[in-house]
């Protein structure tokens, strides 16, 4: 029987590892029935895969069996793989074992798609009901909504679960259309403002009454496979940014696609491309907290983002208008602009400059990256570089230049071309 | 040139910064009574921890500084590395000193180490809370043996006590030799020293006295490592960069494969 359960695990870990999200955080359910399991605060990884990936969540599918063929998918009908499912018990075992051991946070649950989308989703919601009600288990839950679910069985995954998400799962209408066939944005974006609904009144409503039920605490996130389809970032980031506005989402997820399929609707990629990737969580991070407006990352003129250089690094070669920036008097969210200076930094030098005017040296003790940030900043009028460069110097200087070395993952990106050329 | 000693403990470090106050006697030095070399020259203070002098300290300490502030000050008593007596000291004098608050005052030396310090005690801290693996006993206690770099044991006790309430579990510390204890109610500190024992077999469990199951969840656990690995994206820099070689030692997923 053993054996049986670890084949079963192998198969459905597996089968769940392309959904990148492992977040644990966010939650507010706190143990206070004396029960197992705490999920309050921030999350934790208790373990990394060996491409460096948070392993926070058991993260599995209930079953692989799944009656869609969705290209992109490693368990698409029409992939011949095997196939395995788990019982409710089973996963419930699993969870409550790994996390008395510390091994995890808690369970992140998604299936694919046997019968049709109610009796998944119900399986699903009644694997988190079970831990939650039998085994008094605080710990975080993470439920996959399934597209064409019942507005009840959502309802009802949001009083157990922590986190609910729906994947969008590609970055336009019309490549979706054409990679999964039985899928729409609208069977996705119902749910999504569904669960944004309910949210909002959940919330609405704990300020009226303290006993109102929790729903999803942790909020909603989503996920999109880049590189599969032609989208730029550009469309890629104005999507994202509208599901950041429209439906409150706390996160969205970009999983580079890992090409496990030969079917012939992909287009033909040897390689995940790991460096756009990159680059587009540090896009997003900009919109999240660094205050930056999508239309200043991309645009008609750079539709895509540059893959030698971060984000930001790129905004400040375009705009140079707007430094060099005097650290001693610049507003926070000018601060926050210049490269080499992270949120942290920047508080400290707000913080700080209140005491006394900061030097270079000060800069450098408190974290700053000064030989990215110093063809940017004064300190009392000071500057560390004696003349002006173009940004097309910099942006060399910056890459190349004083003895700065390439980024890790870009050379790492180029050792993997050169194995497979 | 005046020489404190005093008994490691965190209220006697208390008790030196009320004695030098009250003799207006600032210290060259501040040293643990069992590691301190009487010196020559100059004059030998042996202070005597007293509470109510640690605690008139650390109510005028609470009086200008913020609870964040006073948990760094914590953390780098728990630091445990050389010059840290010194570091409160100097820090607490600064607070006195000044008018005004001092913190966030990051030009200063000292202030801008204390928080640095804090910083590397709370990686430390939500290491441990992350790697920390129990293993079930026959008689159904979770025990976990770990070796921090700081001693960060009482840091991390309120964080398993709210989440292991139904559970008997503790941990133990091989390097500074103690453990917490968790029995369903409270968390107590506790000595496990056998003195059959060398120091390296110290609260080392035999493989006999685990619970039937025990092998069967780390062999899953290892299974579902195995697995959620892809790997294309392969990149051992991240994954040592995320969990340095010195933290293997924990982790049954880094451990020869039970299957």
């Amino acid at each position: 029987m053993d054996s049986k359960i670890s084949d079963k695990l192998k198969i459905l870990a597996d089968a769940a590892k392309y959904d990148v999200s492992c977040s644990s955080s966010g939650g507010k359910r706190k143990n206070d029935n004396k029960g197992l399991g705490n999920a309050e605060g921030m999350g934790i990884c208790h373990s990394y895969t060996e491409d460096g990936r948070c392993v926070s969540l058991l993260k599995i599918l209930l079953t692989n069996f799944c009656i869609f063929d969705c290209a992109y998918c490693v368990t698409r009908k029409s992939n011949d793989v095997q196939r395995a499912a788990f019982t409710v018990q089973e996963v419930v075992d699993l969870t409550i074992n790994f996390y008395r051991r510390n091994y995890i946070e808690g369970l992140f649950l998604s299936s694919g798609i046997f019968k049709n989308a109610d009796y998944t989703m119900e399986r699903l919601v009644r694997v988190a009901k079970k831990l939650r009600q039998e085994h008094k288990f605080n710990g975080y839950i993470h439920l996959k909504t399934i597209p064409g679910a019942s507005d009840e069985l959502i309802k009802e995954a949001g009083l157990y679960a922590d986190r609910l998400s729906v994947n969008i799962e590609l970055p336009s209408e019309k490549s979706l259309q054409s990679l999964a066939p039985e899928k729409n944005y609208g069977e996705i974006l119902v749910p999504m403002g569904s669960i944004k609904d309910q949210l909002v009144q959940a919330k609405e409503e704990s300020k009226l009454f303290k006993s109102t039920p929790k729903f999803a605490p942790a909020g909603q996130s989503t996920q999109l496979i880049v590189g599969a389809t032609a989208e730029s970032d550009q469309q890629i980031l104005q999507l994202s940014d509208q599901l950041y506005k429209g439906y409150s989402l706390k996160r969205v997820y970009y999983s580079g696609y890992v090409p496990i399929s030969t079917d012939s609707r992909l287009s033909i990629i040897t390689e995940p491309p790991i460096i756009r990737e990159n680059r587009i969580y540090q896009a997003d991070w900009l919109m999240r907290f660094y205050g930056f407006d999508v239309k200043e990352i991309v645009d008609e003129q750079h539709p895509n983002l540059d893959l030698d250089i971060d984000p930001k690094l790129s905004w400040a070669l375009r705009n140079r208008h707007a430094f060099p920036v005097e650290i001693n008097t610049a507003d926070y969210e000018m601060i926050l602009r210049v490269p080499g200076i992270g949120v942290k930094s920047a508080k400290k030098i707000v913080s700080a400059r209140r005491f006394a005017p900061l030097q270079f040296d000060h800069l450098r003790q408190m974290g700053v990256v000064l030989k990215r940030a110093k063809y940017f900043i004064t300190c009392q009028t000071r500057s560390l570089q004696r003349q002006d460069f173009d940004s097309e110097q910099l942006r060399r200087k910056i890459l190349f230049g004083d003895g700065s070395v390439r980024s890790a993952l870009l050379t790492q990106q180029l050792d993997l071309f050169r194995q497979v050329g | 040139m005046y020489f404190y000693t005093y008994d490691g403990s965190f209220e006697g470090l208390l008790t030196v910064v009320f004695e030098a106050y009250e003799r207006k006697a600032w210290p060259t030095a501040i040293e643990q009574e069992h590691l301190a070399q009487p010196s020559m020259f100059g004059e030998n203070i042996r202070v005597v921890t007293d509470e109510q002098k640690a605690s008139r300290v650390w109510q005028g300490l609470q009086r200008k500084l913020s609870a964040a502030a006073l948990e760094s000050l914590y953390y780098t008593y728990l630091w445990e590395q050389a010059g840290f007596e010194r570091l409160i000291f100097d820090y607490a004098r600064l607070v006195f000193d000044s008018a005004e608050s001092v913190e966030g005052n990051y030009t200063a030396p000292f202030i801008l180490q204390v928080q640095q310090i804090y910083k590397q005690v709370h990686r430390e801290k939500h290491r441990m809370e992350a790697f920390v693996r129990f293993q079930k006993t026959a008689d159904g206690l979770f025990y976990a043996s770990v070796s921090p770099d700081f001693n960060v044991l009482p840091l991390i006790v309120r964080h398993f006590e709210k989440r292991y309430a139904d559970q008997r579990w503790a941990i133990y510390d091989t390097i500074r030799r103690y453990g917490v204890y968790y029995d369903l109610k409270k968390t107590d500190f506790v000595q496990l020293e056998n003195p059959g024992l060398t120091p390296k077999q110290q609260g080392v469990l035999k493989a006999s006295e685990y619970d039937e199951n025990e092998t069967k969840y780390q062999l899953l656990w290892q299974v579902y490592f195995d697995n959620v690995n892809i790997p294309e994206r392969k990149n051992p820099k991240l994954h040592l960069r995320h969990i340095p070689k010195r933290y293997w030692k924990y982790l049954s997923e880094k451990q020869p494969r039970l299957h």
